[in-house]
């Protein structure tokens, strides 16, 4: 164990010590995150472990797993299925059900669906087999969009063209705010989106609904850090914007990004898997880039997906409305093997970690 | 929402370069980032450098954790 | 958790022969099809450990198998035929048992050449050798090209045990303690940096070895409870059965359990966990509490034991989980692998 670990567990324990003296006695504080980054590294270093019962985190709708619509993975298998056509995706979305199976599933039909690291990735199979088509599945939000964009204004092959389900983080945290009944008494930001859009999105946030928002790294000491400074927000009743992820965010973000981003791609209402519909919430490639939009390039006709199939709570729980234990299909008909709804998939999905973790009591313990 | 890691610059060529991730190097596109050089410490997302590392953020870390300090002293 | 019925696929998918929690369902497929499962009161497909064995006066004769397909046949720290003789010895080894002799088949496709096959035969040789064991029979077989990938290797093994000194995943006790003989995920990140799509460059190499070695020393110097050499689904996979075979929790402890810088990197850049990534140059051994430290000792003498560590734990209270204490202290529990990671970037 080397020194860097050392400090790690001290800097961890000075800040644990703050979030217990920090924390309220009784009344329960709930803060929302909204990245499926956070949630792996709250998951992976037992994090929820070391806080007290009166501090909540809530996993809100951050994760592409949960959020993009079955219709759009429906359209990636069926350009799966093309006979010329490589369809290139993340390895978050493969297992993902949609209206009748998972990209994963439709391999074992004959679908030529293969995983890829970047987009540089895609590409390069476009390179190398100039006879197919390689469409790229593109996902996630601001910080995945950017290197998108980045390549597409570099003119890729002729041969490729990307299915586009961006979607965009703040909209969807102004919508969270406006469903009266959720108590969020705080936001936990996520650093790599701020990384490209800076902290006034969360800042406006912050002046809009008079609740705190920290933009957080994603080491367990970042995390336990945000938490106290929010904790100390509340005490203080103090709203701010904080920029707990300085070493890698700027106020205004990354600007030549962002105009790479506007060059390429328009905002629209977007449709969010079990949410509805968000203003501003998505992506769309602009028409000057018709050649690299695959919808437009195989002409694929918009076919309603199921979204949330009957008796699954995916879109309560992606709200942090419900708990996946109010759900009468988990751990029976939806369960790690076989999800049936977009929470139980990815590792970070709220439905596998309960189905996981249970209702064992693991985390009071020494 | 999106993983991204530390990584260190070891070679630039044109819009990519080649960066260490510690003992783990890949191809990463630049072109995101003005003037990077060898070195340089950047976040890398989905194969692209998207930030290059704030090198005096130390002080602001020290001074968010004396502000939580503080405000400890009067409980 | 409800008791997840165990439903029997329409189609196989890559999951399905991952080592994880998804390959289930065809080893219960397996198992409820196969009824003559074990030979008189040998171990067999009932128990599912390493591997079977044939009782024979005060003897166990051990016999184990298994299938390669790794793809590039040709990897940094090893190649197919390296592979296919170190996995069965070391399946053999994990039963407490000396490996003795092997069988293979070779199925090769229609143009293959014989200079990879010379190669690769020569490892095989050598990894024999290193073994102490002979190749005594087999077969080889050439299919029209594009039917398979290149070439699939299949070993089988024999070894010898006493009988009281079989060893089995059951055999987990309380106060037992875990020793890992080197790093986690060696082999899976040095196979994946190859990876049409996840391309990387590393010079972290597979540690494909026979592990001969190592486990004998450990047998020589303490009470060995319970051993499993760890490949598909990593340590994960691994523990859990320890923990559910022994009906025993396995506590470990995060800062303990070794792991290479390069390991470290890719995991986190590729959004897997590396203890769900594939080994095969390792194994996990079980030993009575005070011989611990001496088993250690001597495990890390020997040339694939030097990173040795204890990692953890056994203790009775939450029977068949396996809990990590992680770098800040707080819990984590190890779950069983779905299948292969897959990398994400999310």
């Amino acid at each position: 164990m080397d020194s860097k670990d050392q400090n790690v567990i001290d800097e961890s324990a000075k800040l644990t010590a703050y979030i217990q003296k920090l924390a309220p006695k009784s009344d329960i504080v709930k803060f929302t995150h909204v990245c499926g980054t956070h949630e792996q590294v709250l998951s992976q270093y037992g994090i929820r472990s070391l806080l007290p019962k009166t501090v909540q985190l809530i996993a809100g709708p951050g994760c592409p797993v949960c959020v993009v619509p079955a219709q759009d993975i429906d359209e990636a298998i069926e350009l799966a299925f093309k006979e010329d056509v490589i369809l290139t995706t993340f390895g978050d979305m493969s297992k993902v059900p949609a209206s009748r199976m998972s990209l994963f599933e439709s391999r074992t039909e004959g679908a030529d669906v293969r995983i890829v690291y970047s987009p540089l990735d895609a590409i390069e199979l476009a390179k190398q087999n100039p006879q197919k088509e390689v469409v790229f599945f593109a996902v996630g939000f601001e910080t995945t969009v950017a290197p998108i964009a980045a390549e597409l204004l570099r003119s890729p092959p002729d041969n490729f063209s990307i299915l586009c389900s961006h979607r965009l983080i703040p909209p969807a945290m102004d919508l969270l705010m406006g469903i009266g009944e959720l108590q969020i008494d705080g936001f936990i930001c996520p650093g790599h989106v701020a990384t490209i859009i800076g902290v006034k999105p969360f800042e406006l946030i912050t002046h809009a609904y008079r609740i705190p928002t920290v933009v957080s790294g994603f080491e367990p000491t970042d995390i336990l850090m945000s938490i106290a400074i929010l904790l100390k927000q509340i005490k203080e009743q103090t709203p701010k914007a904080v920029n707990q992820y300085s070493r890698f965010v700027k106020y205004e973000g990354n600007l030549k990004a962002q105009q790479m981003m506007a060059r390429v791609f328009e905002p629209y209402n977007a449709h969010w898997r079990g949410i509805g519909r968000v203003r501003d919430g998505g992506y769309e490639v602009k028409d000057e880039f018709e050649h690299l939009n695959a919808r437009k390039k195989f002409n694929l006709k918009p076919k309603k997906g199921i979204d949330i199939k009957p008796g699954c709570i995916c879109h309560l729980i992606v709200i942090g409305k419900e708990t996946p234990d109010r759900c009468k299909l988990f751990g029976k008909e939806c369960t790690p093997n076989h999800p049936y709804g977009p929470c139980m998939v990815s590792r970070e999905g709220t439905c596998n970690i309960w189905h996981k973790y249970g209702k064992i009591d693991i985390f009071q313990e020494d | 929402m999106c993983l991204a890691i530390p990584g260190k610059i070891i070679k630039v060529e044109g819009d990519y370069a080649k960066v260490d991730f510690g003992g783990v190097t890949r191809r990463v596109g630049i072109s995101l980032l003005e003037n990077v050089t060898e070195n340089d410490y950047v976040i890398v997302h989905a194969g692209y450098a998207i930030e290059v590392l704030n090198e005096e953020e130390a002080e602001e870390r020290l001074k968010l954790f004396q502000e939580l300090a503080e405000s400890l002293d009067d409980i | 958790m409800a008791n997840e019925k165990k439903r029997t696929p329409e189609r196989i998918s890559l999951a399905h022969g991952a080592g994880g929690s998804v390959m289930e369902e065809i080893i219960t497929l397996i198992s409820n099809v196969i009824t003559e499962k074990n030979v008189s009161k040998g171990i067999g497909l009932k128990e599912l450990d390493d591997g079977g064995t044939i009782p024979l006066q005060d003897y166990e004769i051990v016999f184990a198998g298994d299938a390669h397909a790794v793809q590039p046949i040709f990897y940094p720290g090893g190649n197919i035929g390296k592979l296919a003789i170190s996995g069965t010895v070391n399946d053999i080894l994990m039963m407490g048992a000396k490996p003795l002799a092997i069988a293979d088949t070779i199925v090769v496709e229609e143009g293959f050449e014989t200079t990879k096959l010379r190669q690769i035969l020569e490892s095989m040789n050598e990894t024999a050798k290193e073994a102490r064991i002979a190749i005594i029979a087999g077969d080889f077989k050439v299919v029209p090209k594009g039917n398979i990938d290149q070439i699939l290797i299949s070993t089988f093994g024999i070894g010898m045990v006493k009988r009281n000194k079989l060893i089995l995943d059951s055999g987990l006790k309380p106060g037992d303690k875990i020793i890992i003989t080197g790093s986690v995920g060696d082999h899976g990140i040095a196979i994946m940096a190859h990876r049409e799509g996840i391309e990387f460059e590393t010079a972290l190499e597979s540690d494909t070895a026979p592990l001969v070695e190592p486990i004998e020393a450990a047998l020589a110097a303490g009470r060995i409870t319970a051993m499993k050499d760890p490949t598909r689904g990593g340590i994960a996979a691994a523990l859990n059965e320890f923990a559910k075979k022994s009906n025993v929790s396995i506590w470990l402890e995060e800062n303990k359990i070794p792991i290479k810088e390069p390991v470290k990197a890719a995991s986190e850049m590729l959004g897997i966990d590396p203890f769900e990534v594939t080994c095969e140059g390792k194994a996990l051994i079980g030993v009575v509490g005070e011989d611990a430290d001496r088993v250690l000792q001597a495990v890390k003498k020997t040339k694939y034991g030097h990173d040795a560590a204890i990692i953890g734990t056994v203790k009775s209270d939450r029977p068949g989980m396996v809990i990590l204490k992680t770098k800040v202290g707080g819990h984590r529990i190890i779950d069983v692998p779905y299948g292969e990671p897959i990398p994400r970037v999310c």
